[in-house]
């Protein structure tokens, strides 16, 4: 549900990171931030717990210049990734104009990711979206991990983008591998899907 | 590693098990037999740390602890980029049903549902000495 | 399944030209700014700001606000349908020196005011009233 300004030639989107918890959605966030910090002018909101896991959601206002003539600012969002935070994930939901969805490489979350894009689905339906046509784009996360066993990008394109076959990259989100390439992947096919509107 | 342990969270704090029957005792005794409809008292992570009420609810607890320590979490956050401290009081009032919160510790929350049985008024009062005792309880 | 989904319309299901915007802008300058509030916001349900004014001495990350406010207002409107309530009829937190009001507008939109000492709570929420009567006759 982006917001375009008439007046101030200005739009506001919404892309939410979603995904298992710890697959690496704050720290795709922490690294945007770094990265482009002279871009951003305000602080990240992360709103977490003691031990450091997200409770509600990180924030991070993201001016990318124009496009078509107007200011367009992306608002990243993360959800909290573990189950029992179903009832606030849901709620970041809400508006969301694109997603990425962060998957955890690791052999033994391979099952959590599957149920995450599940959850994804279900609480895109309560909103009446549907994941088929909601701009998505797949990070396969972890992948500079050396001491743990992961998941052959096949098997997870498989399991996950078998259907959806939407745009997909293996990523580290700690070294930054393609975590820029992501962001731009779901800014594009997010505008993409705005664009008819602000002709 | 850590990430096989996705549903556990590891706590700062420890809780024997007699130290939280006399936390319910003190939830049950001082908010619930006073006319509060449901008493949590949660972590700042959402998880239930102990509950009492008055057998005549079935509210969804586990959700009602996220959004409450999401909600908590937010306004405090909010209170910082305005140049506030904290905000001194949350409470969400319902025509039949109110909800207040009451910061514990900088660890704990501890959350009152209540109607028409009780007052606000009273039920500070009564929540207040609930929080002493229970710091009480958890030195 | 598509009939159920309506995700063609990616775009707010509101569309406000230039000139309303400049209305709703001219019922926050007069209606709440002249009478002492700090800073204004008209904002959806998503996070988006609308319309926002302010006394000129902010420098409040307002979109962040925006993001937390809405949020937040999502989350205790989601504990009062837990509780069995249509909804918490007043959000409102206190601080040392600046308050934050939050006014439903109508299903899509938020008015979210923060201000100090020098405008009391009960006129705050007059003037609120007064302010969402007039930007809901704008469209």
């Amino acid at each position: 549900m982006a917001f375009v300004n008439m007046k101030t030639k200005e739009v506001q989107a919404k892309i939410v990171f979603y995904g298992p918890g710890r697959g690496g959605k704050t720290t795709n966030l922490e690294y945007i931030y770094k990265k482009f910090r002279e871009r951003i002018p305000t602080e990240m909101v992360s709103i977490k717990t003691h031990g450091d896991r997200t409770l509600f959601f990180d924030f991070l206002p993201f001016d990318i210049g124009k496009i078509m003539g107007y200011d367009v600012k992306v608002q990243l969002y993360t959800v909290p990734g573990q189950v029992k935070y179903d009832a606030t994930r849901k709620l970041v939901l809400k508006g969301v104009d694109g997603v990425v969805f962060v998957a955890d490489s690791q052999v033994e979350q391979r099952k959590k990711n599957v149920l995450s894009l599940k959850n994804l689905q279900e609480n895109l339906a309560t909103y009446k979206k549907s994941i088929f046509k909601v701009p998505l784009v797949l990070q396969y996360n972890k992948r500079d991990l050396t001491d743990m066993p992961l998941l052959p990008v096949e098997v997870m394109e498989k399991d996950l983008n078998s259907q959806l076959k939407v745009p997909s990259f293996e990523a580290s989100a700690v070294t930054g591998q393609n975590v820029v390439p992501t962001l731009k992947k779901i800014i594009s096919a997010t505008m993409a899907s705005l664009q008819n509107v602000l002709k | 590693m850590g990430s096989n342990h996705d549903d556990i969270s590891f706590s700062d704090y420890a809780l024997r098990q007699d130290q939280l029957d006399s936390i319910e005792e003190i939830l049950l005794a001082d908010l619930v037999d006073h006319g509060a409809n449901n008493v949590l008292l949660i972590d700042m992570a959402g998880n239930i740390i102990a509950h009492k009420n008055n057998g005549q609810c079935e509210h969804d607890i586990y959700s009602l602890a996220a959004l409450a320590s999401a909600n908590f979490a937010a306004v405090d956050t909010m209170a910082k980029i305005i140049g506030e401290q904290e905000f001194s009081l949350l409470f969400h009032k319902g025509e039949t049903e109110s909800i207040h919160f009451s910061k514990v510790s900088s660890d704990f929350l501890l959350i009152a549902i209540f109607g028409k049985s009780i007052t606000l008024g009273l039920l500070r009062l009564k929540v207040a000495d609930a929080i002493n005792k229970i710091l009480k309880i958890m030195k | 399944m598509g009939s159920e989904y309506d995700d063609s319309a990616t775009f707010s299901e509101y569309t406000l030209g230039p000139e309303q915007l400049d209305s709703i802008e001219r019922v926050l300058q007069n209606d709440l700014i002249d009478s002492g509030v700090h800073s204004v916001m008209l904002i959806d349900m998503a996070g988006n700001i609308i319309a926002q004014n302010d006394n000129g001495q902010c420098d409040h990350d307002l979109y962040s606000l925006a993001a937390l406010a809405s949020a937040n207002f999502a989350a205790v409107d989601t504990m009062a349908k837990i509780v069995g309530e249509e909804e918490f009829s007043l959000l409102f937190h206190k601080g040392e020196s600046e308050n934050i009001h939050f006014s439903k507008v109508n299903p899509e939109f938020l008015l979210i005011t923060i201000f100090g000492k020098d405008v009391t709570l009960g006129l705050l929420r007059l003037k609120v009233a007064e302010a969402i009567k007039k930007i809901n006759e704008v469209w």
